[in-house]
């Protein structure tokens, strides 16, 4: 009586099938709605709560959280929550978008590798392994210290340094991923089913984007995700060393650099930008956790 | 076993060498001429400009430049810094000890911590302390080492002023208190460190124990009558480290990233608060030099955690 059951339950897509492996996880599926209240609250909050990020008020130097600032005032009377929400959604760009650069290079220097065999393929893995052997925050360091006027001069000091850093992070995590895709593409491309699209005389592209790639994209979401939250924590830690976004531009890391100064007086400052950073990294991790577990179709759930 | 490590040796070369070019490339791409401060400065005649360029080689092809830089640097011919008038390698000497004792002692926190916790964390799949650990461990990791160092220093430096948050070289202290206050100041940065690794390494020893636990030898083992004490020392986490060892590896330039976040927090002198000095100071020999010594360090952890397998694992031949 049970067998049949469990039978139609089996007839799910594997995309339905994933998500209701996903939803079991239980602290994942918290940590999607954390992470879009998150998202929500950043990018509506300004309409919400239309405090200006740079207004000064010395009447109300580092006062603690009250109605009329909800998290406190910094240093210079500022609502710390108007600027929490303005950081919120420069740190949450930073993430996606380094994500997507490192995904996209991974990606693309994976399969390169993955289906020329030879020379090609050991020479990039020889930079893969090179690259993964580089102390990264020395470098981020050093990129930014080196570029950082030129880039500044090019597209004005916000979306330059933007750009820069997106770059950087990204350009200093494809590594993983390329190695992760390299790998499903050589056990991929021996498959029958290539073997089959093969003989039916398709490209070599063909072969790659339509029946290769889609079949190794299950770990390299999982590496996606889990970049996501590394990314955060990069551009936190060079706004934490003061040498991330322009002072002026209050991204979380550099509230906690602001902050670092005034514990004594005013902990939550720092309490209020570092729990954010905690929230969303944490989320991030779960959310890749639960997708580990989703898209792997041996594990037994 | 020479003969392994000389290997080692070997293929450690050629990555340090490109290190070392993506470095100087990195730096002759970059906008920005060191010779530009004097163009603007009006009491340097041209000319004299123009002898000095040719005297650094400054208009030589790229590849010329880059073997003279590298002469120089396997020299020990490290380049003048700026702002602290002294020679690159005097500076970067003095600070290297201090970065290795704190990213060391750490490293030796974060094993005594993880192996006993994933050890134990595997032994018992599924059971409440495994949930617990993985539960810390998460949130272990997703704590940003400058965000767990600043809430360590709200809580015993400014709540209960336990410990100092400033780390000193010079002690106001002789015999066991000079001791005693030299390891108090060393207690927050290493726990900083060392336990946001613990956290990574307890996940890998627990999946790197269970994928051993349930082999055959060890069942055999077992029915040999061995103690389970002895089973799971000897036979389980022998075999279980060695995957354990790879990763910890892996996490190195990690490990040095966060080294720089930690010194800077906590003022110690190393040389991650060398660098970061060094960029606000806009001392460029200094920042390409220290960004060097970061990647041979973990270069030569590398071949330190190959040398470790190699013991770990005799199967790996030596010769």
């Amino acid at each position: 009586m049970v067998a049949p059951v469990k039978k139609r339950e089996r007839r799910f897509s594997p995309g339905r099938e994933a998500f209701r492996r996903f939803r079991r996880h239980r602290l994942a599926a918290a940590s999607v709605v954390v992470l879009l209240l998150l998202a929500l609250a950043v990018l509506i909050g300004p309409s919400l709560w239309p405090v200006p990020i740079n207004d000064i008020d010395f009447t109300a130097r580092l006062a603690p959280p009250s109605w009329d600032h909800p998290f406190g005032t910094d240093d210079l009377g500022q609502d710390l929550l108007a600027r929490m929400i303005y950081g919120g959604r420069i740190s949450l760009a930073v993430g996606f978008a380094a994500m997507a650069v490192g995904l996209f290079a991974g990606t693309v220097i994976g399969a390169i590798a993955g289906v020329s065999k030879g020379p090609i393929d050991a020479a990039l893995m020889w930079i893969t392994d090179l690259f993964l052997s580089l102390p990264p925050l020395p470098l981020l360091l050093l990129v930014i210290y080196l570029f950082r006027d030129f880039l500044k001069g090019l597209v004005g000091p916000e979306g330059g340094i933007f750009i820069l850093i997106v770059l950087v992070i990204g350009g200093f995590r494809w590594m993983p991923v390329a190695r992760l895709v390299r790998a499903q593409f050589l056990s991929l491309r021996e498959k029958e089913f290539v073997e089959a699209a093969r003989a039916l005389g398709a490209s070599k592209l063909r072969l790659v984007v339509r029946h290769i790639l889609p079949n190794a994209l299950g770990p390299v979401i999982v590496a996606g995700t889990i970049d996501v939250a590394g990314a955060i924590i990069a551009e936190s830690t060079l706004s934490f060393l003061g040498l991330g976004f322009p002072p002026d531009i209050p991204t979380w890391g550099r509230l906690l650099f602001d902050a670092k100064d005034y514990l004594d007086i005013a902990p939550y400052w720092a309490l209020f930008a570092g729990g954010a950073i905690f929230l969303t990294v944490i989320a991030i991790n779960f959310i890749g956790d639960g997708l580990r577990d989703a898209l792997d179709p041996r594990k037994v759930m | 076993m020479g003969n392994y490590l000389l290997r080692r040796l070997i293929v450690a070369v050629p990555s340090l060498l490109g290190i070392s070019l993506i470095l100087f490339v990195l730096l002759a791409l970059a906008p920005g001429d060191p010779f530009g401060e004097l163009a603007s400065n009006p009491n340097i005649p041209p000319e004299v400009r123009e002898a000095l360029r040719i005297k650094f080689g400054m208009d030589d092809p790229i590849l010329v430049r880059y073997l003279h830089w590298l002469v120089a640097m396997l020299h020990g011919d490290w380049g003048f810094s700026f702002a602290s008038r002294v020679d690159v390698e005097t500076l970067i000497l003095q600070r290297v000890p201090t970065t290795l004792y704190v990213v060391g002692t750490a490293q030796l926190l974060a094993l005594a911590v993880a192996v006993p916790i994933g050890v134990y964390a595997a032994m018992r799949p599924y059971s409440i302390f495994d949930q617990l650990a993985n539960t810390f461990a998460f949130i272990g990791f997703s704590l940003p080492t400058f965000f767990t160092g600043l809430l360590l220093i709200l809580i015993f430096s400014v709540n209960l002023g336990w410990l100092p948050f400033v780390y000193r070289t010079d002690i106001n202290a002789s015999g066991w208190q000079w001791y005693w206050e030299y390891i108090k100041q060393a207690i927050m940065p290493v726990a900083v460190l060392g336990l946001f690794q613990a956290a990574s390494y307890t996940r890998y020893v627990r999946s790197a124990v269970l994928d051993v636990i349930k082999l055959d030898y060890v069942t055999t083992a077992r029915a040999k009558g061995i103690g389970e004490r002895k089973v799971i020392v000897k036979h389980v986490v022998r075999n279980a480290l060695i995957p354990v060892v790879t990763l910890v590896a892996l996490q190195m330039p990690t490990v040095f990233g966060g080294a720089i976040i930690t010194e800077q927090i906590f003022r110690v002198p190393g040389i991650g608060s060398l660098l970061i000095s060094a960029i606000l100071a806009n001392d460029t020999p200094v920042i390409m030099a220290v960004t060097f010594v970061f990647a041979c360090l973990v270069v030569l952890f590398n071949l330190l955690a190959d040398i470790i397998y190699g013991w770990l694992d005799p199967r790996i031949s030596y010769g």
